[in-house]
């Protein structure tokens, strides 16, 4: 489709001379690439804008919110932990699987946290993210720690909570509300602040 | 109205009509579909958490699996897709969703394209009429002036003496 000839005949009629038939035709081409360019270029903007992101990096929808129940069969011990028997603590809720590498560097984190809070109404609890019970407890063998781990069968607890993968760390506040969240490795320093702030939440009420 | 106008009014409207009866046709085949195809329509439409850009109906995932469980044990339950769909978005936020929802600035990607099609039918349209505004096409070699004949003459005599 050649929908730009007659327009530059037309105007070469007019002129009469043949100077302005090819600057017609040089300005006509400018524009042509100017089309074609200023979407390409905008969308390499968007691009470029959109691609530094990390996709997963959002806020839980779940902060402030009450934090979904759950009753898992624990992996440390026998017998179920329900949420409804840790109302009033405050509980660390940690996601992870023994074949997660940041979950073996957060481990020492979570172990000092909770032996620092053991004693202060705050509890530690792992919850396996796709991963078999024995692989949970040789993981166990291998690091230590004591705080209580429940296994997630057809993982409803994660979806739940909304986890991307391992590790994902929740506090939930003593009122049951969700308090804050971290994904990837959790440091002991992010564990104390937020464990403190739901600890002074809790004192308030 | 001229002939290429008609045809091109009788193409757009042939592709309108083939394009309502496609959702014609899309909507009706909703109504008879099985448990399993709700299950895998809300499933298509949700991101796999735990591999990007996939859906959770096409993820080999554990988690996508695990969903796929999800969705269908809600359906049983009696839960209308809507309700499944807020159930995930409560969780994961609106990044879950495949297809942005089509609301604020969300609008901009499904509108553009459109606008982008109407605005090229525009112009494209606008181009027929302009040269056919022009009446009969101009002739490949205008008719020369009588001063141009002249010095066309001229020079073709000065070409044949020095031959």
């Amino acid at each position: 489709m050649s929908t730009d000839a007659p327009p530059t005949e037309e105007r070469l009629e007019a002129d009469g001379t043949h100077e302005p038939a090819t600057s017609d035709r040089r300005r006509s081409r400018t524009r042509m690439i100017a089309i074609v360019l200023a979407p390409l270029v905008l969308f390499a903007l968007l691009l470029a804008s959109g691609l530094g992101k990390d996709p997963r990096a959002l806020p839980s929808e779940l902060i402030g919110k009450p934090a979904p129940e759950f009753s898992l069969p624990r992996l440390d011990a026998d017998g179920t932990i329900d949420s409804n028997d840790l109302s009033g603590q405050v509980v660390v809720l940690n996601f992870w699987a023994s074949w997660c590498l940041p979950c073996r560097q957060e481990h020492d984190d979570l172990d000092a946290a909770w032996n620092r809070y053991r004693e202060r109404g705050v509890v530690v609890l792992g919850v396996l993210f796709e991963d078999t019970p024995e692989g949970a407890m040789s993981f166990r063998q291998e690091l230590g720690g004591d705080w209580p781990i429940a296994d997630d069968p057809g993982s409803k607890t994660a979806i739940a909570y909304g986890v991307f993968g391992v590790p994902e760390t929740f506090v939930i506040a003593p009122d049951g509300t969700i308090a804050a969240k971290t994904t990837g490795a959790v440091t002991y320093e992010w564990l104390t602040d937020e464990i403190e702030a739901a600890l002074r939440k809790g004192n308030l009420e | 109205m001229s002939g290429r106008a008609r045809s091109v009014a009788l193409i757009a409207g042939a592709i309108v009509v083939v394009g309502l009866a496609a959702l014609l046709a899309s909507t009706r085949a909703g109504r008879t579909e099985s448990l399993a195809d709700r299950a895998h329509e809300i499933a298509a439409g949700l991101r796999c958490p735990v591999c990007l850009n996939l859906s959770v109906a096409d993820s080999p995932s554990r988690l996508a699996g695990e969903m796929r469980s999800e969705i269908a044990t809600r359906l049983r339950a009696g839960r209308s897709p809507e309700q499944i769909r807020a159930f995930f978005i409560d969780r994961y936020g609106e990044w879950i969703l495949l297809e942005p929802p089509r609301r604020g600035l969300n609008w901009v990607p499904w509108a553009v394209p459109v606008v982008a099609l109407v605005a090229g039918v525009a112009i494209w349209m606008t181009l027929i009429r302009r040269r056919r505004a022009g009446g009969e096409p101009e002739p490949a070699h205008p008719h020369p002036t009588r001063a141009e004949r002249e010095r066309i003459d001229r020079e073709l005599a000065d070409l044949q003496e020095p031959g």
